[in-house]
């Protein structure tokens, strides 16, 4: 799909041929964010879907609704969001902490302490893309009572950018050249360089304010000591009432929002740790709990707990990916003490050939439907719909003899043990993964389909807390990739994909070198994906970009560096008499916490 | 005297053995508490190493041990990696509930199994004994994350009565609050006690029958001495030697929480935080929890033996 293409869809929303989330999703499946396709249909001038989600419940007064609980089956461990370290961390922190805007579920950005969301066309985003003017929210309070204003906007930036806070959120930060306070509510952002992506900073998961007059005193070295950490004092719809790290976080509403009559729930009481299954069971089964994050329980389990009735299993879509990589380098010579060395080539992984093959012997149809069920979706649900989308380059199928005709044709002849080989070199490959059951059977499919095409698979499964570590020294970690094909899921961690798709990039390379930090580990080399990926980086026209994101991912597949397995979903359970949790993909699940209420 | 004083110069040895040994094993074990920064691809690299730096994983291993040995001397336990609070805090927010839990379940077992193991033990292969028999060779059989496991599909699950969730700060008051304590709290409770139960009245009936066919036992009922006086000041007394022993062995235990039980309930105690800080490599955490387990159950050997020459005069040392 071209740039035309993206157009020409563009043009079909604009004359309502084709429905906003139609072609949210019709983007998302050729390899794009959904904030991202949102984006898009901004800067064409389509206003915004914001009749979305226009909730049939309007309140007229603030509390009455008791209790609600929630249960997170890892726990949040502090409470200070530029120090989080998983999304348990952010959703803890986003009970009390707010930030300039967020994503809903199709990827749109609401405005939260912002009075509106910057664009070009009301002209607080430039059109060079190097500044955004955010005009803030007035009459905003912090819990307690001092206002919110332009300072703590300024403050936040320089809280993360001082290198002794270490602050995890500051990737999001190390853009803005500076900041300027225009008024006590309107700050205008400056980047060092053209900024696509200009949300970055300040909204969504990582955009969560903390108050300046509570952490002025405790930037850098000091950060650790200061007690707002532990007693976080905010703008978000439930005040602080007590923490135990690693259990439980507890808050009670917010007599002073600032949105009129929210929120619904008086108090609310977030559990921690546990395990995924019985979590599922607690809400959907006997209702002890409201809501339950990240269900990674098996979708046949889930059916049984919801004959209960009590629950539901709620699906949100993000743009996570199960997949296997093929390996471009060597995994059986050492050279200089590292295996799989990008001066090595991979004996027979390097002959496109064989990849296509396997590309053809990845049965997703059953993946999906004997194994994962609703967590996910096989890609080619919407890669082949609607028909005149269809991408010819990405369409997937599912061949056994169609892999045979190749190998044969390419000179890869059976052996008399069946497998096959040419010049001496056998199809014997290692596939390793981390030890998880729905993966395990996954490799069981391939495996099977694989021996009928003469390719012989050994099967390895890594503990995950080994396989997925940044342990230099252990050489069975994904990133060290010390065999030929593996797999694993790679998450969109934010709205924009210019992160995301750094993992085919030249310079991400994982090596000895960068102690396997790379995020390439294919080790894949292609100077027109390094262009592509350059040339986003910096291009303001939105439809533009995404064509070039849509290149980088037909390049990806083209050349069958990864096979996408399955399209996973963001899975939560939720009581039945929960309502407008409104769970997205892009952002905290918390993001519309202040309007969840329960119905009678 | 002599040989408490004997006995406690040992201590000191032993311990800092164990703390090394502790902090090697910890060192060399895969994963690092930031690993999961280093996989994400929107925390920038230097995050990472800037923590590592400011948190002092970087230097050596035996400085490292030296730093941590010392201020531990010095009272200070450090900080935790993952939720940057001091360990003693988070120890101090998780010891009430522990004690609580694992307390009232030996104590549980000590009231079931002290009387059914003596009567068992005083009518042996009656039908009494055989039943307690066979329910304690159940009880101890059963791995407790089993039968907690079928206490949550039967209790809360079927039949609805409790909850499956242990909350250790309830918002209720008053009457209430004791109500739903009680309901909470009875599910691990009787796990972990059911078990103790189990084994100790296996160990009491044994204690028991080998002191009874003793012959001071025959003596003191040719004295005329009422039944109940014979098993309690004579046959007991004598039996509950061995018995106390495992007790004080078992009260460590009471301290560092039931980790697999804690961890079905969700009971936030020391043994769901020991888990906890292992699975996210929190290294002062971990060594914070067992380094004071091993202290206690050094502490107790000493307390049991000393106990053990209190209750059995002819023992001296």
């Amino acid at each position: 799909m071209d740039e035309y293409r993206v157009r020409e869809l563009i043009g079909d929303v604009a004359a309502g041929r084709l429905s906003r989330r139609g072609f949210v999703q019709t983007m998302v499946g050729v390899g794009l964010t959904a904030p991202l396709a949102a984006q898009l249909l901004g800067a064409a001038g389509i206003a915004s879907a914001q009749a979305r989600a226009a909730s049939s419940f309007a309140p007229s007064r603030r509390g009455g609704g008791g209790l609600v609980k929630v249960l997170w089956w890892q726990a949040a461990t502090l409470l200070n969001p530029h120090f989080a370290v998983g999304t348990k961390d952010q959703d803890g922190s986003r009970i009390f902490y707010e930030p300039l805007a967020c994503y809903d579920p199709d990827g749109n950005l609401v405005p939260i302490l912002a009075a509106e969301v910057p664009s070009v066309q009301n002209g607080t985003v430039s059109r060079d893309g190097t500044s955004v003017t955010w005009r803030l929210k007035k009459n905003v309070v912090w819990h307690d009572g001092k206002p919110f204003t332009a300072d703590d906007v300024v403050f936040n930036w320089e809280f993360v950018m001082d290198p002794g806070t270490a602050a995890t959120t500051s990737g999001q930060y190390r853009d803005i050249k500076t900041i300027d306070k225009l008024d006590t509510h309107t700050v205008k952002l400056t980047f060092k360089q053209p900024m696509p992506f200009w949300a970055a900073p300040f909204c969504g998961p990582t955009g969560m304010i903390v108050p300046k007059h509570l952490f002025e005193t405790f930037k850098g070295g000091k950060s650790r000591e200061a007690p707002a950490n532990l007693k976080p004092v905010g703008t978000g719809p439930y005040k602080f009432v007590d923490f135990k790290p690693g259990d439980m976080v507890r808050g009670e509403i917010n007599p002073s929002y600032h949105v009129a009559n929210r929120p619904f729930f008086d108090q609310l009481e977030m559990k921690g740790g546990g395990d995924a299954a019985s979590a599922a069971r607690a809400v959907i089964q006997t209702g002890e709990y409201d809501f339950a994050w990240n269900m990674q329980v098996a979708d046949d389990i889930l059916k049984r707990l919801e004959q209960g009735g009590k629950g539901k299993v709620d699906i949100a879509t993000a743009g996570n990916i199960e997949h296997v990589q093929c390996n471009f380098t060597d995994p059986g010579t050492d050279v200089d003490g590292e295996r799989s060395s990008v001066k090595t080539k991979h004996p027979f992984l390097s002959d496109p050939v064989v990849r296509q093959a396997l590309n053809l012997l990845v049965d997703r149809a059953s993946i999906h439907e004997q194994i994962y069920g609703r967590l996910g979706q096989s890609t080619a649900n919407f890669l082949n719909a609607p028909e005149r989308f269809r991408s010819k380059n990405l369409k997937w199928e599912f061949s056994v003899d169609k892999a045979n005709q190749v190998l044969e044709a390419a000179g890869w002849k059976r052996g008399a043990d069946g497998i096959r080989a040419k010049d001496g070199k056998k199809l014997k490959l290692v596939y390793q993964t981390s030890i998880n059951p729905e993966r395990q059977k996954t490799q069981q499919i391939v495996k099977q389909a694989a021996a009928k095409a003469g390719i012989d698979m050994e099967l390895k499964s890594v503990v995950a807390s080994v396989f997925f570590s940044s342990d230099a020294a252990n050489p069975d970690t994904y990133s060290h990739f010390y065999t030929d094909v593996q797999m694993y899921t790679t998450t969109t961690t934010q709205p924009d994909p210019q992160r995301f798709m750094d993992q085919f990039t030249s310079w991400e390379i994982a090596a000895k070198d960068n102690k396997w930090q790379g995020r390439n580990i294919t080790r894949w080399r292609s100077d027109d994906y390094d262009r592509a990926w350059k040339a986003a980086e910096s291009e303001m026209d939105p439809v533009k970009r995404a064509a070039h994101f849509v290149k980088m991912n037909d390049l990806a597949i083209q050349n069958v560096v990864v096979i996408p397995v399955l399209w996973r979903m963001v899975v939560s359970a939720v009581s039945n008499r929960l309502k407008g949790t409104d769970i997205t993909g892009w952002d905290s699940n918390f993001w519309h916490l202040a309007y969840w209420h329960r119905e009678a | 005297v002599r040989y408490f004083v004997r006995r406690l110069i040992v201590i000191v040895p032993s311990l800092a053995g164990i703390s090394l040994v502790l902090f090697t094993v910890l060192a060399l074990a895969p994963g690092d508490p930031f690993g999961d920064l280093a996989t994400n691809p929107n925390v920038p690299r230097e995050v990472a190493q800037q923590l590592r730096a400011k948190f002092g994983l970087d230097d050596p291993l035996p400085i490292r041990y030296v730093r941590w040995l010392t201020s531990m001397l010095r009272g200070d336990w450090g900080f935790s990696f993952v939720s940057r609070v001091d360990v003693d805090t988070l120890i101090l927010q998780r010891l009430p509930t522990t004690l609580f839990v694992l307390g009232s379940a030996q104590v549980l077992g000590l009231l079931i199994a002290l009387p059914v193991g003596t009567l068992s033990a005083l009518r042996p292969y009656s039908i009494f004994d055989q039943v307690a028999t066979t329910v304690a060779f159940l009880g101890f059989s059963l791995p407790t994350f089993f039968t907690g496991l079928l206490f949550i599909l039967v209790f809360s699950i079927h039949l609805d009565w409790l909850p499956m969730i242990y909350r250790a700060d309830l918002s209720a008051t008053g009457w209430r609050w004791w109500w739903e304590t009680f309901r909470q709290a009875i599910m691990p409770i009787s796990v972990l006690g059911l078990f103790q139960a189990a084994t100790l009245t296996r160990f009491t009936r044994a204690a028991v029958l080998d002191v009874i066919r003793l012959d001071y036992v025959n003596t003191a009922r040719a004295k005329g001495l009422s039944e109940s006086v014979t098993v309690v000041k004579h046959v007991v007394r004598n039996a509950l030697i061995p018995v106390v022993t495992l007790i004080a062995l078992q009260i460590p235990q009471i301290f560092t929480g039931a980790l697999v039980t804690e961890q079905i309930f969700r009971v936030p105690g020391i043994g769901s935080l020991l888990i906890s800080s292992i699975l996210a490599n929190d290294t002062p955490v971990i060594m914070s929890i067992t380094f004071v387990f091993s202290c206690l159950v050094v502490l107790f050997n000493l307390f049991a033996d000393l106990l053990y020459s209190w209750l059995d005069p002819r023992i001296s040392y």
